[in-house]
């Protein structure tokens, strides 16, 4: 259970988020719309810590995230995987070693300076790759890869961290329909073998709709709506996006019947037990 | 004034084993020695710059806005890297000449210092143009500062090995000079044929040096080029 406080941040200027409180029971995939402007990106940064909240608090399974220091902080993002927009992969390095840095948390210091990771890890990082159809890329520079291709390496990425939840910042707002299908598709995938908590920014209203089993409404920083797909109606939308209506309305995926191709099964029972014999708990 | 005979230019040494005033034998007739100190001259150049890159290396993460873990810590590598070069390179010579003797380490010392605060400079610069993108990747997945620049930070190599030859260049030159407050190479050499007002010796050293100088420019130029072509430098 995932549950925020009265969360706020506050710029200079203006309130990017207000005293939103929500709670989030493990395994839930949300959608968090709202039009430009209105604080997602905030939010979800403010969760995993890479945004300092001005007010407010966040809980994890009874611990206060918010307090978090030091190695205990590392511990949080690592659990807490994010996915950006921008995919901020590290262009020079090969797809491998990018999903690697997954594990980097779990390394010491000099076995992360000098780039050392063990086999176990390198094939976990392979099947990660795989589950995403990318594992033919893993020798190739990140940065010759395309969009959609870079976004499934930064979700394989956040899945060897083995983390509990996985925030999303718009993780399709650069990538083409057929692209931004595949990758939802995996992030589904994801949230529904492997339970992690799915939390995800999204631009278009269809995507979330489709998608989410929750859907979380966000206008000038505020929570205007939160509820399921169903409740969500067309005042309610028109209302969340204002002048921008029109624009999440059209755009985007507008029918799951789009031949993307969904991310694989998760891990078998077998290579659960290949993982455990390489001293790695699968998620 | 220096001569140069046209007439006697090839001629060898006399049977007396005297060169002969005007030929090349008798400019050069130290030879021997000025090539000794001019491969001196360029590993001091050399070990300069790798000791004064690797800590330029060090300061320019802490030292680029951008990149600083706090702003104190940026500040003090900031002022640090300024005193480094702040005061020229034949400077810190005199006083290290006297503080651990004269001769290559003294020079070396000098030169290494400067060039940390010089490249150092140029390396933070570079930091703080690099993209953050891979580095908030980085801190995303629970990486520490360290891991944050060891992997979020790689896009700037191609930039850096590219400074540190041309600080090599430079290095060659400032190495050249040092010798004249009796910090080796051929400075000392130079400083040692003027104060002989041997004016044949003086004009050879200097050719030996320009041609060094040169030598090293284009090389340097040929394996920069080769460095930025290849990584696509942008
Ligand atoms: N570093 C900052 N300094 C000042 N204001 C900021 C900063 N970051 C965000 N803001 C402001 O906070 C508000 C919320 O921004 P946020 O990026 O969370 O919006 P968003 O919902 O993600 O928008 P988008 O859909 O465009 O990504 C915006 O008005 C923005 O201008
Ligand atoms: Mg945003």
């Amino acid at each position: 259970m995932l549950t925020t406080e009265k969360l706020t941040k506050n710029f200079k200027t203006r309130n990017a988020v207000s005293d939103v409180s929500l709670s989030i029971p493990q395994g839930q995939m949300v959608g968090v719309i709202g039009r430009s402007g209105a604080g997602k990106s905030t939010l979800l940064r403010m969760v995993n810590r890479l945004a300092e909240p001005t007010g407010g608090s966040i809980t994890f399974e009874g611990r206060d995230v918010t307090a978090l220091r030091g190695r205990a902080l590392l511990e949080w993002r690592a659990t807490c995987a994010m996915v950006f927009q921008q995919f901020n992969l590290v262009g020079r390095l090969d797809v491998l070693t990018n999903v690697l840095t997954g594990r980097l948390y779990h390394h010491g210091f000099v076995a992360s300076m000098l780039q050392l990771f063990t086999a176990s890890e390198r094939a976990f990082a392979i099947r990660a790759l795989d589950r995403l159809g990318m594992a033919h890329t893993a020798l190739q520079q990140a940065d010759t890869l395309s969009g959609g291709q870079m976004q499934r390496v930064a979700i394989a990425r956040a899945l060897v961290q083995e983390p509990r939840i996985l925030l999303a910042d718009e993780p399709i707002a650069s990538l083409d329909p057929l692209n931004a299908k595949v990758v939802m598709d995996a992030l589904r995938t994801i949230n529904r073998e492997d339970g992690i908590t799915v939390v995800c920014n999204l631009h278009t209203l269809d995507t979330a709709r489709s998608y989410c089993d929750r859907i979380i409404g966000l206008k000038d920083g505020v929570l205007v709506f939160d509820g399921t797909p169903e409740m969500l109606t067309q005042e309610m939308a028109r209302e969340i996006y204002g002048a921008e209506a029109d624009d999440a309305f059209a755009e985007g995926l507008t029918s799951t019947s789009l031949g993307g191709v969904p991310a694989k099964q998760r891990l078998t029972e077998r290579d659960l037990a290949k993982n455990a014999q390489l001293g790695l708990a699968a998620s | 004034m220096p001569n140069l005979e046209l007439d006697k230019l090839l001629l060898s040494r006399g049977d007396d084993g005297r060169a002969i005033p005007g030929s090349i034998a008798y400019w050069y007739s130290d030879f021997w020695t000025y090539i000794q100190l001019i491969v001196e001259t360029i590993f001091m150049a050399l070990t300069a710059t790798i000791i004064g890159a690797a800590a330029a290396f060090l300061l320019c993460f802490p030292a680029a806005r951008n990149l600083a873990p706090n702003s104190v810590i940026f500040l003090l590598s900031r002022r640090f890297m300024e005193i480094c070069r702040g005061v020229p390179e034949i400077l810190y010579a005199l006083v290290l000449v006297f503080a651990i003797g004269i001769g290559p380490l003294a020079g070396v010392v000098a030169i290494a210092i400067h060039t940390a605060g010089a490249l150092g400079k140029l390396f933070a610069e570079v930091n703080e143009n690099a993209s953050l993108r891979p580095v908030e990747g980085i801190r995303g997945v629970g990486g520490n500062w360290f891991e944050e620049m060891r992997y979020g930070v790689p896009q700037v190599m191609p930039n850096f090995v590219s400074y540190t030859l041309l600080r090599f260049e430079i290095n060659v030159r400032a190495s050249s000079i040092v010798g004249f407050v009796g910090a080796g190479g051929i400075g000392t050499e130079l400083n040692r044929v003027i104060s002989l007002y041997s004016d044949d010796r003086v004009v050879a050293v200097l050719l030996l040096i320009v041609l060094t100088v040169t030598l090293i420019d284009l090389l340097s130029e040929r394996l920069r080029t080769h460095f930025i072509g290849k990584e696509h430098f942008a």
